[in-house]
């Protein structure tokens, strides 16, 4: 066993923290007040291959692994979650490209993903189908050489924004397994029938964009099938034992953040004649914080080795999402309890944190989601 | 344009409460992080850019461990041809020693250009440069912050004292120590760290160098290292521009400073 990370993983989170730290800090407050964002970043980010290391070396991407992306996420998250969620979100889909794509496909959507040329995302939650992706009612049905999709989604990352959406549709609504109704559809933007309205009013992550879709007669050839016709949930769950890693690094990137402010502020700040961070009570309290985030770190470390090395553990990285979510959020608060009054201001950043926090344990699964998956895993 | 830069690994001291080790002649630096010294990073930065603009090689040097060549790898991702590291193994060197195992180093490669940092963040002598230039026989620039590299000569700029500039003409081969500004060093790109892992990166002994052992005594004894003492607090003048003027020349006055 070697926990040690070679030069260049050590060279790729430097390199990240550098980037991100140079680019984000300057801009953060302005793009979570205004729930705005400058595109240049992610093309900037883009330009230095930050964007999609995971994509294959044939199509332009670095051919890394999902630890080394996970390693810049968060790297990026340390800094500014909002910014670092904007920036990597847009490959979101590439994954199931990757999985389960055609060759034209990935040569037509991949390469402009890792220039910054496109973004992708990926639409799976509608109004009544949340933790529950079987019970998506959007409907693609076949009509000589196209597809016809109707329906609505929500909660979709950069649908505003992206110039490709993986639409999560059902297709096969007799089928006596909910879990055999389901395909991905690959739909560009500026198909006809396509709507996307931005939400507005999120509570953290404001600099990224989070949209509902309105899909009205939207015709795509049938060659936009990704993957096997009725796949989509199990493929759905492949999607997510990738993309779930990446919220675990988001997670463990914000605790640090939390960490790092509360260090700063525990041992400027004086109460009683002393540093706050000479009570037994303050450190004490940054014990836990580290301790918990380094574990939360180590479980996603393994479980992305193992799937680099072809092994995917399901409920591994489970364990790993909902606890490197819960420990972020609870990172985020005991920083701001520590800066007392202070934090509660949006001048300090762990107000930010504190918002920002709270989405990880909800997207790409809720904590609840996941540890019925880990139970599973014990229970079978 | 064949440029050779000088680079070295420094402890990170910002926002950090140095310690004092036991011997009372150390800094503990076992619990700092590391980072490029932020004046090599110009250096690197300064090189590359003249050889994308006029061909040739840049190689990178810097003395010291295996966990130093963090600080080459950088380089050569930043786009530096090859990368040298010089082990001193247990020699604990000074200013000179650097310079002396630099000159030895670079005596055997061939360039037009030597590029150093002004001086390092952790020692802030500013004399290794110097001393390379001395021992090479190499006309020398210190503190520049422009460089107009032609065939055989350079148009150097070159900081003074109070924000003047002097400019001047170097026959190459030369030595400049560059100053932070010079321009504004790129990020390490993803590309830059898998092209980097392709590169050279060549590990030399102070044997391989042929140095004997009584060549390497340090010039330099540190005989204590200390805190500054802390001090009274700041005195706040308050009131409008006037009386804070007013109270300001009086100050300096009884201090000694004629306004």
């Amino acid at each position: 066993m070697d926990f040690r990370l070679n030069g260049e993983q050590k060279d790729i989170i430097a390199a990240a923290k550098e980037f991100a730290t140079g680019e984000f800090l300057d801009r953060a407050q302005e793009f979570d007040r205004n729930e705005s964002f400058d595109q240049d970043i992610w093309r900037k980010a883009c330009e230095l291959g930050f964007v999609g290391v995971f994509i294959p070396e044939a199509y332009d991407g670095a051919g890394y692994g999902f630890l080394e992306h996970s390693m810049i996420t968060e790297e990026f998250w340390a800094v500014d979650p909002g910014i670092g969620q904007a920036v990597l979100s847009c490959t979101f889909g590439s994954e199931i490209l990757i999985l389960f794509g055609t060759e034209e496909q990935k040569q037509m959507v991949l390469p402009k993903l890792v220039a910054g040329e496109a973004l992708i995302g990926t639409a799976i939650t509608e109004p009544n189908a949340g933790s529950d992706p079987t019970g998506a009612t959007t409907t693609a049905v076949k009509d000589g050489d196209s597809w016809v999709i109707n329906g609505s989604k929500i909660f979709a990352t950069n649908g505003d924004l992206a110039d490709y959406m993986m639409l999560f549709c059902l297709t096969d609504p007799d089928n006596p397994s909910k879990h055999r109704r389901h395909s991905f559809i690959l739909v560009p933007t500026d198909s006809e029938g396509y709507e996307s309205s931005k939400l507005h009013g999120k509570l953290g992550i404001r600099a990224s964009d989070t949209a509902e879709l309105s899909l009205k007669d939207l015709r795509v050839p049938v060659e936009n099938l990704v993957g096997r016709e009725g796949e989509g949930f199990n493929e759905l769950m492949a999607f997510f034992n990738r993309t779930r890693l990446h919220i675990c690094a988001q997670g463990v990137g914000l605790a640090r953040s939390a960490i790092e402010e509360s260090i700063r502020h525990t041992k400027a700040r004086e109460q009683f004649g002393a540093p706050l961070a000479s009570f037994q009570n303050t450190q004490f309290k940054l014990a836990e914080m580290a301790t918990r985030t380094r574990a939360a770190r180590n479980l996603y470390y393994e479980a992305a080795w193992e799937l680099d090395h072809g092994n995917i553990d399901h409920g591994l990285i489970a364990m790993a999402k909902w606890y490197s979510a819960e420990n972020a959020v609870r990172c985020a608060d005991a920083a701001l309890q520590m800066h007392g009054g202070y934090g509660y201001i949006d001048e300090y950043k762990v107000q930010r944190l504190y918002r920002d926090a709270k989405i990880l344990e909800i997207y790409e699964g809720t904590k609840e989601m996941e540890k019925t998956i880990v139970a599973g895993t014990l229970l079978r | 344009m064949n440029i050779i830069v000088c680079v070295k690994r420094v402890p990170l001291t910002q926002e950090v409460d140095l310690e004092i080790d036991e011997s009372g002649k150390k800094i503990k630096e076992d619990a700092l992080a590391y980072v490029i010294n932020d004046w090599d990073n110009y250096a690197i930065e300064a090189a590359v850019q003249l050889q994308e603009n006029l061909g040739g090689e840049v190689t990178a040097i810097t003395i010291g461990s295996e966990d130093d060549e963090e600080v080459l790898r950088r380089a050569l991702a930043m786009g530096a041809d090859r990368a040298v590291r010089i082990d001193p193994g247990e020699l604990v060197t000074d200013g000179y020693l650097d310079a002396t195992i630099l000159a030895k180093t670079i005596s055997g490669l061939e360039y037009d250009l030597i590029f150093t940092g002004v001086q390092s963040e952790d020692r802030n002598t500013g004399m290794v440069g110097i001393m390379l230039a001395e021992q090479l026989g190499l006309a020398h620039a210190a503190v520049t912050n422009g460089i107009e590299a032609e065939e055989k000569a350079a148009k150097v700029f070159v900081e003074l004292e109070g924000g003047i500039d002097e400019v001047s003409r170097i026959q190459l081969p030369a030595l400049l120590t560059i100053q932070t500004g010079i321009n504004e060093p790129r990020y390490v790109s993803i590309m830059g760290i898998r092209k980097a892992k392709k590169k050279e990166l060549k590990v030399m002994t102070l044997d391989d160098l042929g140095f004997g052992a009584e060549a390497l005594t340090p010039q330099t004894q540190i005989e204590e290292v200390f805190l500054p003492p802390e001090t009274e607090g700041a005195e706040m003048i308050e009131g409008d521009a006037a009386t804070i003027a007013e109270t300001l020349i009086r100050i300096m006055g009884e201090k000694g400073v004629t306004v």
